[in-house]
This record gives structure tokens, C-alpha cells and sequence, in this order.
């Protein structure tokens, strides 16, 4: 047996982990990720909004950072995708922007770290940047 | 009873607990392993008691590279393919009824939570350095300093005038036999051959390794 076909098994056990229900997005959407939080024996649900900056990693090791601003301090949480502790993932704008990682927000603020909102084409839904 | 199993790594990926913790988990593809022959030797050494053991084979050979002694050995035990690779591991149990050759031995000899080593050829790493292959400090990076990587005095002077047997130096290092002892079993599935153990294990994607079960404690709790 060769090794693309060891490396092929692997890939399709991993896809089993894959979580499916996740809406796609990419490095400049706002979203807003709620995420399951366990306090003692109680389970509650919190939301953490922001700009998605970067998302690494493949298959069920990717990650992403989202990045808010909350009472004027920089606030960023890495999330893995595929995570069972994210309850829901919901897009709320899509930006346009013009790299992979956004690393450039971190020195910017208010007006400069504004994201140009992303326009498709109706019915369209391939990426158009 | 059977103990061990043969198997061929296919490599690592992680598992979500469903509080969100992460398991760093190696695929292994075992099994099922025929039992080709089955021994019961009195030790040559002290001739006293029974050595009870089993040969396991796993994979298939293609047929024209098989060797007519292989073929031979193969269907004694009653196998139409020959296996790729034959290892033998002592049967536990000492009053038991002999397996037979030709039953199989699958991954349900595993239960998730069972304690395993597994015995592997670790990946080839070529002449290393003091470092890399013993673990030395090295020496300061800047300063002046040019005894980064070296390994230093290596022995006393005129007296004895030599270097001590065993002192470790560079030299070639891994593709060596190793087993890591005291892994966890995460999770069997039956249906596709497969063991999930807990950590990292000897070898390469797609090396064949030895599982076996054993009592002590893991490295990774």
C-alpha cells in the first residue's frame, strides 16, 4: 500500500469529525459565533461578534480569529472550526478585502478599520474578490 | 490468549470530546491478522516449563513475489494469501485452549480505555548531531561564542588517554526499533479495522507496527 492511499484513508476519517452546518465565510465577514460555555453544571450560550482576520490550518485542525473592539480595547479569540462548543456561526456582513490575514486591523482604528462591504452577483455564488 | 496485533499506521488526526477538549489521536489500520503457526517450545536455555506463542501475519504479498517456502507456510495454516509480514507474540493465559491456525484476530481484542504499548521503526533521521540525537545544551548562541552545537570535553586528558565506552556523540539516529509504552486506546472501530490511541507512535505514515496490551501507566495519563 502506498503512502497516498494511507495519506487518502486518513483525509476521510478526518472528514468524518467535519462539521457541516457552518455558513461559509472568509477573512473580513463580521460574525457573530455563539458559543457553548459550561459554568459548574449549567450550560449557557454566548455570542463573541466580530471581523473574521484570519483562518488556518485544514480539515478538522482549521482555525479562525475573530477580532472585535470592545470598550476600546483590541479583543481576539481563536475558535477551531470544528469545535463542538460552537453552538452556531451566523454571517452577518460580508467584506471585501484583499489578503488572507488581516493582521493590519491590529494597528488600526474607528474609521481606518473599516471593511468595504462585498457585492455578488444575484444567484451568483462564487467568490468574486 | 491473543494480546497483540499487527498493523499499519496511518498517521495522526485529533478528536473533539463533546465538552470541546481536543484528542491528539494515531490512526492505526490492524488487523485482522491470521494465526499462521502456533508454538508451544520448552526453552532451550533452562528446558524446563512451555513456551506458548503465536505467529501473526498481516497483509497480503502480491502473489508472484511470494516465495514458494512462504507459500507453503502460509497454507499450512490454511490462508490463500500469503501475509506481508510475520511476527510472533507470546500467548498470556496459562491454562487456555490453543488458538488454532488460520482463526483471526481482529481490533475487538481492544476495548476503549485499554492501556497499550506499540513497537514501531521510528523515522530515519541520519547523522545527527550531540543535540538533536542526545538532548545536550549546546553552547551560547552569541557572545563570541563558537561552541554552538558541539558536544565539548568528551573525556579526561592523559590519563586514561582514552575516550570512555558509551560516551555519546554524534552518529546515525532513528530508523530504530522502539516501543512507546503505556498508550490509550480511544476508540475501535470493528468495522473498519481500526484503533485510535491517545499520543504519538513510532514510525512513519504507513509503517507497520506491533500493538500490544499492556498494565502501566501512560506518559499522557
Amino acid at each position: 500500500m502506498t503512502g497516498a492511499v494511507v495519506m487518502e484513508k486518513l483525509k476521510e476519517i478526518q472528514r468524518e469529525g467535519l462539521r457541516q452546518d457552518l455558513p461559509d465565510f472568509r477573512p473580513g465577514d463580521t460574525i457573530r459565533v455563539v458559543v457553548r460555555v459550561k459554568e459548574g453544571d449549567k450550560e449557557r450560550l454566548q455570542a463573541f461578534e466580530g471581523v473574521c482576520i484570519a483562518r488556518r490550518g485544514s480539515g478538522i485542525s482549521e482555525t479562525f480569529t475573530v477580532r472585535k473592539v470592545s470598550a476600546g480595547v483590541g479583543v481576539e479569540r481563536i475558535f477551531p472550526l470544528h469545535s463542538p462548543t460552537i453552538a452556531e456561526i451566523e454571517l452577518v456582513r460580508r467584506g471585501r478585502v484583499r489578503r488572507a490575514k488581516l493582521y493590519y486591523l491590529r494597528r488600526l482604528a474607528g474609521k481606518a478599520a473599516r471593511i468595504r462591504e462585498r457585492r455578488e452577483l444575484a444567484g451568483d455564488e462564487t467568490p468574486d474578490a | 490468549m491473543i494480546d497483540a496485533l499487527l498493523g499499519r499506521k496511518l498517521g495522526m488526526t485529533r478528536i473533539f470530546e463533546p465538552d470541546g477538549r481536543v484528542i491528539p489521536v494515531t490512526v492505526i489500520e490492524a488487523g485482522p491478522c491470521p494465526v499462521v503457526q502456533v508454538r508451544t517450545d520448552v526453552p532451550a536455555s533452562t528446558g524446563e516449563g512451555v513456551k506458548r506463542s503465536v505467529q501473526l501475519g498481516f497483509g497480503a504479498l502480491k502473489p508472484k513475489r511470494a516465495t514458494k517456502a512462504q507459500v507453503g507456510h502460509a497454507k499450512r495454516a490454511g490462508l490463500e494469501v500469503v501475509p506481508a509480514v510475520l511476527r510472533e507474540f507470546p500467548l498470556s493465559g496459562e491454562g487456555d485452549a490453543l488458538p488454532k491456525p488460520g482463526d483471526m484476530v481482529t481490533v475487538a481484542i481492544f476495548q476503549p480505555g485499554d492501556r497499550v504499548k506499540i513497537t514501531g521503526t521510528t523515522k530515519g533521521r541520519g547523522f545527527q548531531g550531540v543535540v538533536k540525537r542526545h538532548g545536550f545544551g549546546g553552547g551560547p548562541a552569541t557572545h563570541g561564542n563558537t561552541r554552538h552545537r558541539k558536544p565539548g570535553s568528551i573525556g579526561p586528558g592523559t590519563d586514561p588517554s582514552r575516550v570512555i565506552k558509551g560516551k555519546r556523540l554524534p552518529g546515525h539516529m532513528g530508523a530504530a526499533r522502539h516501543t512507546e509504552v503505556g498508550l490509550r486506546v480511544v476508540r475501535v472501530d470493528t468495522e473498519r479495522n481500526l484503533l485510535f490511541v491517545r499520543g504519538a507512535v513510532p514510525g512513519p505514515m504507513k509503517g507497520i507496527v506491533a500493538i500490544r496490551r499492556q498494565g502501566a501507566r501512560s506518559r499522557y495519563a
